[in-house]
């Protein structure tokens, strides 16, 4: 094991130490006694495979969750929280990767909820500019929440934390939701923080930015703590491998993929989102042929979900003609309809809508396999059937599950998301509309899936990508567009659209300075 | 030490079967702590309710008639609450139906009308509870309106319905002035199934009931689109499943059931129409359906168990002077057991022996 802790200690005790931490959920072990120390002016990694155990750990040091064994010590002393308004009086701050803020209150409004002092409104919303100002992360805070980007939200709970002048900062996987250059500052951030003399943890999935932003990694696998090293020394494959424990596939784009006709179409589709909140679409039009893979990048919440409603037939457009699937006017038609089609959708939330948590497998097979494929006749649901697609994509996707047919919800989101995208893709579709393919999902069963995909456009279909990863859309993509504020980009060619450039259309710049959606409504 | 209720990876299969039973034992051990207040042997009473029904026929037949309009009726809810529409409303149906099947009772009254009298009068109550039913939940779809107010008003709209017709346009001329119509004819009256006995045809038509629910759930796509709308809505709309067209079907389903059961119950055991035909069975069904776990075949036994309370009640009443109103109690302290079990499918308690003092560190 290495372990490789920088020698620049300002003191002899960590800050924060866990000793033999372990959480037990029945006779699952979330945490098998992890040691990590964590010393102040050190930016610390915390790697590892979704379900690997990082957010139990986390929200043990944050007091969320007591542990079953072991302990913690602060400044070498032991500690036990009762909860997390204690860990923020000892000092311990925590940023979450899901924001808690109310859409419909201000930003002063909304720290001032979050912080447990006697101050008043108006000393608080004054320290809340300044802190703001200080660290370079501007806000205003009068404006309401819902007013507000991902980014700027996200800065809201970075103060929020920041007042409290915590000597230890967590942040789970806080570039998840940045475009690049968001994330850039993000870092700058960081680093003034350390240099104050705090103590970071920082979650993440990307390792390029880990090895860059952070002093020591800790990485964890099933619950175990592997290694603690100095991820500047390392590589990111080298970093994969100890969070996989086996080497990854590199995903192989194969022969030459044969482009054929168009078999998905829209055209200057716009559409008023249904709830007050939701993104509007405004003027979409792309072309998508056989063999054809696109990518529509673009930061969470500017209406990658209302074009993926749009697309999919959960909302019908006003004009027929503005989403054409293999040369059918389907604008009009339902899901199952487009279904028929040979049109098939994987949308971003794994449990609630892409299957029904508390159903089995074989049932989620039927969700969306009802409408063809002879899972249903006469009205009766055919149980051989739908246990055998089940069986078909356990088996060509590596579906591990405890039993032949559990429910989804105990499945790993990894395994779950290769079931789902199984499914779909064990149809044969002519078109596939796939939201966040990865999200959240381990870095094996990421690589089955983007090959599944990869596969399925070189057997001749047209797939529609959407995902805030930008390497993931530069894996497997032939052309990426962007999405900001309801609009589509034109699409640039993968081979051209560098970092900078997508991440100047995801703040909203035009590459070109008049582009073609100058005309209103 | 402390007492935390824990999520379970999976749903457990054995507490879904077993939590009716914890109620049930839970709503027992509630119960004689009453019966002791009222100042009864907690012991016999319990005997009285629950042992001496099931020792004599006649007993085992009155509950089989109670059970049957019970479990007719919460088949049809258990419909409505798995699809997530929220039918409180079945005693109104109940109620229609009677009233409806009732009309054709007493125009024929009297004629020669034929043994077409029978079915047709089943056909109308059905059809006219479907129908009353599809009044909250076309508010519902259309707009918005709270599917669980509307449909428990509209009882009350019925029960009044029902009270003007006996005592006006259909009372029986010969009935002394009480609010009765006439006795319907032979046919239209539901046959019995033992010469002399009181258990009918309809209890017959219940079992059927229960059969083609269990298929219907188990075995079809539309009962697969029942339950997913319930279980996930997003996913169902993803599925292509509409939540609105489902809203409509179960309850036009569960009203007709109501407006069946209300017909054979006025042409069955009571034999004309009048007030007070209904024990509250549209209410104690909605127990029924969550006791039966929303599952045809636990409805019937559920539908049974309340049934012995109703008969149970009857004779605590008579042998102790025990309040029949405590049988009202007896079912809700069970209705609440049953939903507070409930919980105990999806999480689990533990234990937690962690010493918690709270070690006051330097900060």
């Amino acid at each position: 094991m290495l372990n490789s802790t920088p020698d620049l200690h300002s003191s002899e005790t960590p800050l924060l130490q866990t000793v033999g931490l372990t959480k037990r959920y029945g006779d699952f072990l979330a945490n098998d006694r992890v040691d990590i120390e964590i010393w102040p002016r050190q930016i610390h990694a915390l790697l590892g495979e979704n379900g690997a155990g990082k957010s139990t750990l986390v929200k043990t040091i944050y007091g969320l969750i007591q542990p079953s064994e072991g302990e913690m010590l602060w400044h070498g002393e032991r500690m036990v929280l009762s909860g997390p308004s204690e860990a923020r009086s000892r000092g311990i701050g925590m940023v979450f990767q899901h924001f808690s803020l109310f859409d419909n209150l201000t930003v002063a409004e909304n720290v001032a909820l979050g912080l447990d002092g006697k101050e008043t409104f108006k000393d608080m919303s004054a320290r809340l500019e300044q802190v703001s100002n200080v660290y370079g992360l501007p806000l205003d805070p009068k404006r309401e929440v819902w007013q507000l980007s991902v980014g700027e939200r996200q800065r809201i709970e970075i103060v929020r934390a920041l007042m409290q002048d915590p000597k230890f900062l967590i942040l789970d996987e806080p570039t998840a939701v940045l475009t690049p250059q968001e994330a850039d500052q993000l870092f700058i951030v960081l680093d003034r923080l350390k240099t104050e003399g705090r103590a970071i943890l920082y979650i993440s999935h990307k390792l390029e930015e880990v090895k860059r932003l952070c002093d020591t990694a800790t990485i964890l696998r099933l619950g175990k703590k592997v290694a603690t090293c100095n991820p500047k020394a390392e590589t990111a494959s080298s970093l994969a491998r100890m969070m996989v424990g086996t080497e990854i596939k590199e995903v192989r784009a194969g022969a030459e993929r044969k482009i054929t006709v168009p078999r998905l179409v829209v055209n200057d589709l716009s559409l008023e989102p249904d709830d007050p909140h939701g993104v509007r679409l405004q003027h979409i039009s792309l072309e998508l042929r056989g063999g054809e893979i696109l990518g529509i990048a673009g930061v969470a919440g500017n209406g990658q979900d209302e074009l993926f409603a749009a697309l999919s037939g959960e909302r019908l457009s006003q004009d027929p003609g503005t989403v054409v699937i293999e040369g059918i006017a389907a604008g009009q038609l339902s899901i199952t309809q487009r279904r028929k089609l040979g049109a098939a959708f994987v949308p971003e939330e794994r449990l609630g809508h892409g299957t029904a948590p508390r159903m089995k497998l074989s049932e989620n097979a039927l969700l969306t396999g009802h409408a063809a494929s002879g899972m249903v006749q006469h009205g009766f649901i055919n149980t051989t059937a739908t246990l055998r697609a089940v069986d078909r994509a356990t088996e060509a996707f590596d579906v591990r599950k405890a039993k032949r047919d559990p429910e989804a919800a105990s499945l790993s989101g990894g395994n779950l998301q290769k079931f789902i995208v199984g499914r779909e893709i064990l149809r044969n579709p002519a078109v596939l509309v796939v939201s966040q393919p990865t999200w959240g999902v381990d870095a094996g069963a990421a690589a089955v899936i983007r090959q599944a995909v990869l596969d399925l456009a070189a057997a001749g279909a047209a797939v529609l990508v959407t995902s805030q990863d930008l390497d993931e859309l530069a894996e497997i993509t032939d052309r990426i567009a962007v999405m900001f504020h309801g609009r589509l980009s034109q699409p640039l060619a993968t081979s051209e659209a560098s970092r900078e450039k997508l991440g100047l259309l995801m703040g909203g710049s035009s590459l070109e300075k008049d582009a073609a959606h100058a005309v209103g409504a | 030490m402390q007492l935390v209720l824990e999520k379970r990876a999976e749903r457990s299969n054995t507490i879904a079967l077993v939590s009716p039973l914890i109620a049930i034992g839970l709503t027992v051990v509630t119960m004689s702590i009453l019966f002791a207040i009222l100042g009864k042997n907690p012991v016999s009473a319990l005997i009285v309710y629950f042992i001496d029904p099931l020792t004599d026929a006649y007993s085992l037949q009155e509950i089989a008639v109670k059970a049957s309009p019970l479990v007719m009726i919460a088949i049809g809810l258990s419909l409505c609450y798995l699809a997530n529409a929220w039918n409180i409303g079945a005693e109104g149906q109940f109620l229609i139906g009677a009233v409806a099947g009732s009309w054709l009772a007493v125009k024929t009254q009297g004629t020669d009308a034929g043994l077409w009298v029978l079915p047709a009068m089943l056909l109308l109550g059905a059809a006219a509870g479907a129908l009353y039913a599809l009044i909250p939940a076309i508010c519902k779809v259309r707009f918005g309106a709270s599917e669980i107010l509307t449909s428990l008003m509209l009882v009350y709209v019925a029960d009044l319905l029902l009270d003007y017709l006996v005592r006006g346009p259909w009372r029986d001329p010969a009935g002394f002035n009480f609010p009765t119509t006439a006795e319907f004819d032979p046919v239209a009256t539901v046959p019995v199934l033992i010469e002399g006995g009181r258990l009918h045809l309809g209890a017959v038509i219940t079992l059927l009931v229960v059969a083609a629910a269990a298929v219907l759930l188990g075995r079809t796509i539309k009962g697969f689109e029942i339950r997913v709308v319930g279980a996930a809505p997003r996913a169902a709309r993803f599925g292509g499943f509409n939540a609105n067209q489902l809203t409509l079907l179960t309850f036009a389903v569960s009203g007709a059931l109501a407006g069946l059961a209300g017909i054979i119950e006025v042409a069955g055991p009571v034999g004309h129409l009048q007030p007070g035909i209904s024990p509250g069975y549209g209410f104690t069904a909605i127990i029924v359906a969550f006791l039966g776990r929303l599952n045809p075949i636990g409805i019937l036994i559920a539908g049974l168990f309340l049934a012995l309370t109703f008969i149970g009640g009857e004779q605590a009443q008579i042998a102790m002077k025990i309040p029949l109103d405590v049988t009202k109690v007896f079912q809700g302290i069970l209705l609440f057991y049953v939903l507070a079990c409930d919980s105990l499918i999806l999480y689990r308690f533990r234990l937690i022996f962690a010493s918690r003092q709270v070690s006051s560190g330097t900060g």
